[in-house]
């Protein structure tokens, strides 16, 4: 219309357009962020596996001739940029998974079956240790992440602490808890408490505002969900279960008396003053700074942790779980990471490739060797084992409950987002304000009036 | 002035009607830039979010239309009234002594020294970005190694989870916020002050006022178009808070600190939730109009002490 008058207008509009449309995005692109062209992008957070998958991403190549690109982002950035990443039809070809979150890309459809592509059809599950694949089964039966590795949780012990107050190793394999007085395994940690006049915590006269070491350290705000590095073993040993289906389920048990009156124990600890209170230490660390710097005689950790705690300086010894004294059970929580494929590639086939080769002995052999995780398929648990005896750790606290099958998985389920942003709340309320673990009824409630109404 | 006004009145049509005869698109080029930002960046936005309160939405699949299902949703929904209440606090504790640090340090500055040195350094939180600002103040006030956790412990008062704490998490954030914003504001009213005439200054000490009588009867009723602005600008602004509270409590402990910007954030982008989080966010739109529209009723911004 008008721009016809003015053509130095009209090309100064159609330059603009240019540059805005390159500037939101629109302008079309041909692959990912970083990527070189035609290579799958591969991406993890967990920078302690990079050297391990960048030996396997080269044996690919020379297998296949084609390149994988590794690129790492610490924890948050990674969901961040994934979220983006499928907003915007782009992000790696492959990715590392975590169950917390798979559960959404299912129902959110950005991520692909991988029975349904040849290379990954064709890998046999009953290689991987028991409950692997199930995890990451969905409720329509397709698998959606191929497993790469496994955890569990144990108790990491300072060795000289231990000693000190007069204990073994063997106390600590033995110990037992329960709900109403803490069994042997309360006593061993009340004598580990030490206050700021060097009285222990079972001693007449033990200050505990003023502890100086902690018998049993604890961070991150009570454990969220499932308690998974907190109370997930103490609670799984007194025979609850946190849903109605081990994966899957559509119904929460965390009105459960039993559960409840373990929780009450468990955070019991804190008003004893043998466990830290809620901002004692940054929630962001963890517990393992606590063992490390000596503050914390014990903590529980999952088995990825295991380098860092190798690196204290000191002995520091592992154990299993307490066995409760009720039900004479030890349990620990297993969980494992696995490889997904995102919806967005253009190379679903090599995509594919590359996360059936993660899984074949050859490279999962290469991941045991490095001594960072313990890898997916059963025949690489040896070398793996292996690998942490020259850090000087014995990990069967780790791999015997599930040679025994002395585990409860990760429980899978919808709404993962969020039942967090229900719960997380809750067991901090419970943790830093000393709340009732009863008030966790109205919450349960709350989250399986999700299940009912979509069901309706 | 106005002989110059009239006789500029009287050229400038002539002018204007060549200039929109001869060059009838040149007033839609000069407003198109801004025209072009308002409604793509604003207008735009603000019209798409108002429509995706009324849907269910993930971002991944298209927007489903659900009435006002979420803002059914909304008014029933406890956390969501819990942020409001944990917001509202936080505001009335930021501005509140936000203001009267910011008004103390501008009348000091007026009527002790005009040094720029000194306008300098009362502005140079400002100048560190929210972020930084509450790192630090996140390893200052921490319970195990923080600077002022220590020297409370030293002078015998003993340690303060100030973000750990359920009672004091709040106000340490509106304190922090005060710290890095008080300066600015003290600039913007110091700048209001020395608009106000020395003549009246002057009758006041003749008839023999004290510096308190000066201030409550003088400055603070001809600096009210001032303040008014100021307190719009910072109302609006505290009702945003987030960085702060994302980087140093998370919205925690147990939702203590979960203001409705973190709310909002994390059901749009941790729960996908983009419809719903929509409908929060033209709620807080709503609810900050109607305290503007008070502000501006009560405080008579428009108007001024001076005529």
């Amino acid at each position: 219309m008008a721009f016809k008058r003015f053509p130095k207008f009209r090309g100064a509009l159609a330059l603009s357009a240019t540059a805005m449309l390159a500037l939101t995005g629109c302008a079309p692109s041909d692959g990912g962020e970083g990527t070189t062209a035609g290579a799958i992008d591969y991406w993890l957070w967990d920078t302690g596996q990079i050297p391990g998958y960048q030996q396997c991403a080269d044996m690919f190549e020379d297998q296949t001739g084609k390149k994988v690109v590794i690129t790492q982002y610490g924890w948050d950035d990674y969901w961040q940029k994934l979220t983006a990443g499928f907003i915007a039809d782009q992000g790696p070809d492959v990715f590392t998974n975590h169950a917390s979150k798979y559960a959404q890309y299912v129902n959110l459809e950005v991520i692909k079956p991988l029975n349904k592509i040849e290379a990954t059809a064709a890998v046999n599950t009953d290689d991987f240790q028991e409950g692997l694949a199930e995890i990451w089964t969905g409720p329509d039966g397709n698998l959606y992440g191929m497993p790469k590795d496994w955890d569990t949780i144990a108790a990491f012990y300072n060795m000289e602490m231990i000693e000190e107050a007069g204990y073994t190793a063997e106390d600590l394999e033995n110990w037992g808890f329960n709900t109403a007085d803490g069994g042997s395994f309360e006593q061993i940690i009340a004598h580990l408490t030490i206050d700021e006049n060097g009285v222990r915590g079972d001693e007449p006269g033990f200050d505990k505002n003023k502890v100086a070491v902690y018998g049993f350290g604890l961070s991150e705000s009570g454990g969220s969900t499932f308690g998974q590095g907190q109370w997930s073993g103490f609670a799984a040993a007194t025979g609850w279960e946190a849903t109605n289906k081990p994966v899957w389920g559509d119904h929460y048990n965390l009105d459960d008396p039993t559960f409840q009156s373990t929780i009450d124990w468990y955070f019991g600890l804190v008003d004893k003053g043998y466990m830290p209170a809620f901002g004692v230490f940054p929630q962001s660390e963890g517990a393992a700074p606590q063992l490390t710097s000596s503050k914390a005689a014990i903590t529980f950790n999952g088995s990825w942790m295991i380098t860092t705690y190798a690196k204290a300086g000191f002995e520091v010894g592992l154990a299993e779980f307490p066995t409760n004294t009720d039900t004479g059970v030890s349990k620990t929580m297993m969980n494992g990471l696995a490889d997904s494929i995102n919806v967005n590639t253009n190379d679903p086939e090599g995509s594919a490739e590359w996360v059936a080769f993660m899984a074949t002995d050859q490279c999962q052999s290469v991941i045991g060797e490095q001594g960072v995780v313990f890898p997916s398929r059963k025949d690489a648990t040896p070398i793996a084992t292996e690998a942490y005896s020259k850090l000087g750790l014995d990990t069967a606290a780790f791999s015997d409950p599930v040679t025994r099958n002395d585990v409860v998985y990760f429980p899978i389920t919808d709404y993962g987002a969020d039942i967090g942003a229900l719960t997380t709340p809750a067991f901090e309320d419970i943790y830093a304000n000393r709340k009732p673990a009863s008030t966790l009824s109205a919450v349960n409630d709350s989250i399986n009036i999700l299940f009912e109404t979509s069901a309706d | 002035m106005s002989t110059s006004a009239t006789g500029h009145r009287s050229a400038s049509p002539a002018k204007r009607r060549r200039v929109k005869a001869q060059q009838p698109w040149l007033p839609w080029l000069f407003l198109a830039p801004a025209a072009f930002g308002y409604v793509v960046f604003y207008l735009w936005p603000t019209l798409r979010g108002i429509w995706l309160s009324f849907t269910e939405y993930n971002l991944l699949t298209p927007a489903k239309f659900v009435g006002l299902s979420n803002y059914e949703r909304m008014f029933q929904d406890p956390i969501f009234w819990g942020s409001m209440k944990v917001t509202v606090l936080y505001v009335v504790l930021n501005i509140g002594i936000q203001t009267i640090m910011a008004l103390l340090i501008a009348v000091l500055m007026y009527r002790l020294t005009k040094s720029t040195f000194v306008r300098s350094v009362v502005l140079s939180p400002y100048l560190v970005s929210n972020v930084v600002a509450a790192i630090v103040w996140l390893w200052v006030l921490d319970a195990q190694f923080g600077v002022f956790n220590q020297f409370l412990e030293w002078i015998g008062i003993g340690k303060i989870g100030f973000l750990t704490d359920e009672f004091w998490a709040i106000p340490t954030i509106a304190m922090i916020n005060v710290w890095r914003h008080m300066g600015y504001t003290a600039l913007l009213i110091f700048a209001g002050l020395q608009t106000l005439p020395e003549s009246v200054y002057e009758a006041a000490r003749m008839d023999g006022a004290s510096e308190t009588r000066i201030f409550f009867s003088i400055t603070m009723p001809l600096l009210r178009p001032i303040l008014a602005l100021v307190l719009i600008m910072t109302i609006i602004g505290s009702f945003q808070v987030f960085d702060t509270v994302a980087v140093t409590t998370g919205g925690g402990p147990a939702n203590a600190t979960n203001v409705l910007q973190m709310y909002i954030y994390d059901l749009a982008f941790g729960r996908f939730q983009f419809g719903y989080a929509s409908a929060m966010s033209v709620a807080l739109l709503i609810v900050l109009g109607i305290i503007t529209m008070i502000q501006f009723k009560l405080t008579r911004a428009n108007d001024t002490d001076l005529d």
